[in-house]
């Protein structure tokens, strides 16, 4: 090896152009008048999500951890009547390392009271027109993705249409399990890649996907998923939802999503039933995205890997 | 045998895959925001050559192929066999036709090359980046020609056709890279 690993991966033009990229993102939300807040980054609660893993600290002897993302913090804001509001800061997230992925990155979150999904993906398109200097932009429902490009619809196929299309379409080493796993493959090497340019808002998921969005039923009276998720060129870039304010239901997902990673030997961790607690004092009707900044520097700078764009990534860190 | 992690995936690990002794070439890791990580990996099967894609769930495991490189002399071709030796054991092995492939046009007797041994047996023999070899045949060589450019097909002692410039004779020997096939220049006689 003769590379020096005292040094940063990504070079001083990328980052002044972080730099840039922050203070743009931070001027958008100054003239919208969206306040800036700071949310714990290390806390005793984590995320029950069955697909994240979060890195696990002490303190005080006892274990804490990394935040996953904001959403706990900002939405005991919001329950506590702060208003629209955003945190750009970082989020870790343990084991996910790759060409677009460091365990340590930058996250965009923001809500805004009073607005839906529809309104919100809006938004996004319109800051990241801004900061990837593109005005290509289609929206799309995700049965609209998978009717044009596989010629099935993903609420309604069979499962066993499904598998065999994601075993058709995919070189896999195993059968998948379920309906999202199979959705999940599709999606992640079929679909993305084939978006091409520009940016794409795709909308309205199969409700077993909501995570904490809304389930409402589609005009065609099929249950979805009030979420979005916003692509450039093929890259997964930002994910929305129109926010689950009953505490019931809060409660509810947080148990099923215990349940399945415990039934998948995976780590439980404690959850945050003081969300649950805002939401009984009342959150208001909203909705909030998450954004990956280090992405979005990526592709606005034309970065094929992640680690141009991060200083020091975690082999360095 | 020991087995490897998706994590621990990384170009260059050899692991089984269907039967067959593989190679990870590329090893991606794929995760929806919302849904679960996968890992999409490139091998190069070591028996065919071939380069194989598949996804694997994060965290599934591989079996570890017992393949190691090891860089042996090679000593002669029987007909059938082409005969290795390790020389610092003087251990000989004899790899077949298929093992030796394409490496067979650039093995001289005693040149050191890298022999790649599967369960202890020659799968896969790569030759040195650059040898030295005789020009068996070519043209007649044109004089006053070493400045321009064009170049005529030469065969080598070993069988291996490469393009040379037009100024070498037969009985000539030249440097020639393995990876490219191509001429590098004459070589200095000691």
């Amino acid at each position: 090896m003769t590379e020096n690993f005292w040094q940063p991966t990504a070079s001083a033009e990328a980052l002044r152009h972080r730099a840039r990229l922050l203070a743009d993102i931070r001027r958008f939300f100054a003239d919208r008048d969206v306040l800036e807040v700071e949310v714990p980054l290390l806390s005793r609660r984590a995320t029950s999500d069955p697909h994240i893993e979060s890195v696990t600290a002490l303190c005080g002897g006892q274990p804490a951890y990394l935040a996953t993302s904001p959403e706990f913090g900002l939405k005991r804001l919001l329950a506590a009547g702060v208003g629209d509001c955003y945190s750009l800061g970082r989020a870790f997230r343990e084991g996910e390392a790759g060409g677009r992925h460091n365990p340590e990155f930058t996250m965009l979150e923001w809500y805004r009271v009073g607005w839906d999904d529809r309104k919100l993906m809006e938004e996004v398109g319109e800051l990241l027109g801004r900061l990837l200097g593109t005005e290509r932009m289609r929206s799309l429902s995700y049965r609209e993705l998978f009717l044009q490009q596989l010629e099935l619809d993903p609420h309604t196929v069979s499962d066993v249409e499904l598998r065999d299309c994601a075993g058709r379409e995919v070189e896999l080493s195993f059968t998948p399990a379920t309906r999202d796993e199979c959705l999940d493959l599709l999606m992640s090497h079929r679909l993305e890649p084939a978006m091409g340019e520009g940016i794409t808002l795709l909308y309205d998921f199969p409700a077993s996907q909501a995570a904490l969005a809304r389930v409402v039923e589609d005009e065609t009276g099929t249950a979805v998923a009030r979420r979005f998720e916003a692509y450039a060129s093929g890259m997964e870039l930002a994910n929305g939802y129109w926010e689950l304010t009953d505490p019931e239901e809060q409660l509810r997902r947080f148990h099923a999503d215990h349940s399945y990673r415990a039934a998948h030997k995976r780590h439980v961790y404690p959850f945050e039933e003081r969300l649950v607690e805002a939401l009984c004092a009342g959150m208001p009707e909203c909705a909030g995205v998450a954004l990956g900044v280090d992405r979005v520097l990526m592709l606005a700078g034309d970065y094929s890997r992640i680690d141009e764009v991060i200083a020091f990534p975690i082999d360095r860190a | 045998m020991a087995s490897y992690s998706t994590n621990e995936f990384k170009g260059g690990l050899k692991v089984m895959l269907d039967g067959d002794p593989c190679s990870i070439v590329e090893n991606e890791f794929v995760k929806p925001g919302k849904g679960q990580a996968f890992n999409r990996v490139k091998l190069r099967n070591l028996k065919t050559g071939r380069v194989w894609e598949r996804t694997f769930r994060s965290g599934e495991s591989l079996e570890a192929a017992d393949v190691m490189d090891r860089d042996m002399e090679y000593l002669y071709n029987d007909g059938e066999f082409y005969h290795f030796m390790e020389p610092e054991t003087f251990e000989q092995h004899q790899a077949s036709a298929d093992a030796v492939g394409d490496a067979s046009k650039w093995l001289k007797e005693q040149d050191m090359c890298t022999v790649t041994l599967y369960n202890g047996a020659p799968l896969a023999v790569t030759p040195p980046n650059h040898v030295i070899l005789e020009i068996t045949d070519t043209d007649p060589g044109l004089r006053g020609d070493t400045a321009q450019g064009g170049t005529k097909p030469a065969t080598l002692v070993t069988g291996a056709v490469v393009k040379v410039p037009l100024f070498l004779e037969i009985g000539e020997t030249i440097k020639v890279d393995t990876r490219t096939g191509e001429y590098l220049g004459r070589a200095k006689e000691d």
